[in-house]
């Protein structure tokens, strides 16, 4: 059965790298580091695109993250125990919701409410930084980035819920004995011993967010552009597959588009072997987490 | 692996036909797929045992099937090139309705007028304001406001973006030589979105925004259009007669393909295109083929009465009478096939 998937997995691959061929006919580095995007001329450059999915992905975890050990923190800790079960729930219809749905979300109510509300007023207060200038248009990495990371949000925090059930009670009784307070427990005896965990977490959201098409495209101005703003419009690297892939009638651009697979397999399969590792590290025992 | 799947599929249908009324296969563009649904079902109802099964796929899925002969016919909007007639050799290029597409925005104005150069200059970034003295020229007596212009353009590949592209390189030589035509190209400004719904999602929720849908669907949700100034130094108003119009005016080769973008004619609109059924000249199939002339022959007569109603805008006589040229001397295993019952 092993065997099988691997051999799915190999199949994918080799089909990806033929078809991919007219596409590196300047070398595959070339074609991983040019920013042009040009169908028309025939010149495809997968930069913006590793940009834009590397941008959104972040933003979708730095958002995503704080709040996800803040829900677990409150499922397996702190929150009334009528409410966890509530909570609990709501968190897993979030997981429900197809991303088209999430998109469309995206593009009626969050959009306008960033273009009117939200960007201005992060251009007021942080405007000197570079993330946060030019005009708000609404539409762009912020948005994907913010979409994103809703839809990541149930997969992170209900593995940091499972890594926080993984605390030994000892730890937890042994800091309250000292005359800690539950926070104080959580920050000086939970969470150290779940770090690597809550890690492993984020690194699993992460390799959702990289492959989303859906919302993503909906929200991001698709754009194959390189900008420091997250206000400014991009594009990522599924959303110009499904895109473009119906109408990529030269081989070239077909092989391009393939290219670009080749590179999102790539950076997904990087992390998840990451992810695998770190999850690994605080299943094994006490003595790393309670040491670090 | 192909040949498996292609052996295995011909199995498939040899048994369908043994079994079944005669089945047609046919796949390409979206954009003339509900008259298309219309017409196989109209066909269906007089004509029993024949029944079609398109799948709208897009112009590009459609010109690689015909290509490697999986179905019977492609759909197509954008013309094939060179390269592609090449790999298929024997493909026509049928016209079988026309469309057009349109400017829409977002904004009070009412009776928007553009010209070559301003609509060139929006999507090139160099008109970024609605109240450009370039735009105020044009619009004498309508209040333009002082906001910033969003363009708005189609994210996915598509012929629509291709006839609209194809518009621009024509009027414009900065666009030609910075930007070309293509179903999908490098936008100079501006957003991308999926589909006509979202290409009029984005400018109805984005002030000042501007972008580009097909009349049909214009028409269809009511969208405000910009008049555009036609090669002959009219203002016209998006229209299907206008579209048809702009097909009238234009010299038609053999084969067909033409570009009727920035027509000739006092009042054809200049955003128009043919959309296209392929087929080969030679039919290899004798059932299939004499059904689907025939189909094609009804097509450019008595279907042409569902396309207006469609937002479609239908041939003109003096193209139909080529078409009927075009479909008298197509063959089937090398022999002509008698119309005359269809006449």
């Amino acid at each position: 059965m092993g065997g099988a998937v691997l051999l799915v997995v190999g199949v994918i691959v080799l089909e990806l790298v033929q078809v991919s061929r007219p596409a590196m006919a300047a070398g595959a580095m070339r074609f991983l580091l040019q920013q042009d995007w040009d169908p028309v001329a025939g010149s495809f450059g997968a930069l913006p695109f590793i940009y834009g999915t590397v941008v959104t992905s972040a933003v979708a975890v730095a958002v995503a993250v704080p709040v996800s050990v803040g829900l677990a923190l409150f499922l397996s800790e702190m929150g009334p125990p009528p409410l966890r079960p509530i909570v609990s729930f709501a968190i897993e219809t979030l997981a429900a919701i197809p991303s088209v749905v999430y998109g469309l979300w995206g593009l009626f109510v969050m959009v306008p409410l960033l273009r009117n509300t939200v960007e201005p007023f992060l251009q007021r207060t942080l405007g000197f930084l570079p993330l946060f200038q030019g005009p708000t248009i609404g539409l762009g990495f912020l948005a994907g980035g913010l979409i994103l990371s809703v839809m990541i949000l149930p997969t992170v925090s209900s593995v940091t819920n499972e890594v926080l059930k993984t605390v030994p009670p000892a730890l937890r009784e042994g800091a309250l004995a000292l005359g800690a307070t539950r926070w104080e427990a959580i920050r000086i005896a939970v969470l150290p011993y779940a770090r690597p965990g809550i890690f492993g977490a984020a690194v699993l959201g992460l390799g959702r967010a990289l492959g989303e098409t859906m919302a993503v495209t909906m929200v991001i101005g698709n754009s194959p552009e390189i900008h420091a703003s997250l206000f400014a419009a991009g594009y990522s690297l599924p959303a110009v597959i499904a895109n473009e892939f119906a109408e990529a009638t030269d081989s070239v651009h077909a092989g391009a588009l393939a290219g670009l697979a080749l590179v999102l397999f790539g950076l997904s399969l990087i992390l998840n072997s990451l992810a695998r590792v770190l999850v690994q590290l605080v299943a094994r025992g006490p003595a790393r987490g309670a040491a670090s | 692996m192909k040949k498996t799947i292609a052996a295995l599929a011909l199995a498939l249908g040899g048994v369908a036909l043994a079994q079944s009324p005669l089945l047609i296969t046919g796949a390409g563009a979206t954009f003339p797929f509900p008259l298309y649904s219309k017409w196989f079902s109209d066909y269906n109802k007089k004509l029993p045992d024949l029944r079609f099964n398109y799948q709208s796929i897009g112009s590009g899925g459609g010109i690689k099937q015909i290509t490697e002969k999986t179905v019977d016919f492609g759909a197509t909007d954008a013309l094939m090139t060179e390269e592609e007639m090449a790999k298929a050799p024997g493909i026509v290029h049928i016209p079988t309705v026309l469309g057009a597409v349109v400017v829409t925005y977002n904004g009070a104005m009412q009776d928007l007028k553009l010209t070559p150069e301003t609509v060139s200059g929006i999507f090139l970034g160099a008109i970024t304001k609605w109240n450009d003295p370039k735009l105020a020229r044009d619009n004498p007596g309508v209040k333009l406001p002082d906001t910033a212009i969003t363009v708005a353009h189609r994210s996915d590949g598509s012929g629509t973006t291709s006839i609209f592209t194809d518009y621009l390189a024509k009027v414009s030589p900065e666009w030609k030589s910075k930007v070309g035509a293509g179903k999908s190209v490098k936008w100079p400004v501006g957003l991308g979105a999926k589909g006509n719904e979202g290409v009029t999602g984005l400018v109805k929720g984005t002030p000042g925004a501007v972008g580009y849908v097909e009349l049909a669907y214009a028409n269809q949700n009511k969208l405000p259009m910009a008049q555009l100034k036609n090669r002959d130094g009219n203002f016209v108003k998006p229209s299907i007669t206008a579209t048809s119009e702009a097909a009238a005016g234009v010299a038609m080769p053999d084969d067909f393909r033409v570009s009727i973008t920035d027509a000739a004619g006092k009042t054809s609109y200049p955003i128009a295109a043919f959309t296209y059924l392929l087929v080969y000249k030679d039919q290899a199939d004798k059932a299939k083929g004499e059904a689907l002339v025939r189909f094609l022959w009804w097509a450019i007569h008595e279907g042409q009465a569902s396309a207006a109603p469609l937002d479609y805008a239908p041939l003109p006589k003096a193209v139909v009478a080529k078409v009927e040229k075009k479909l008298e001397g197509m063959t089937v295993q090398g022999k002509p096939i008698p119309l005359a019952s269809s006449r």
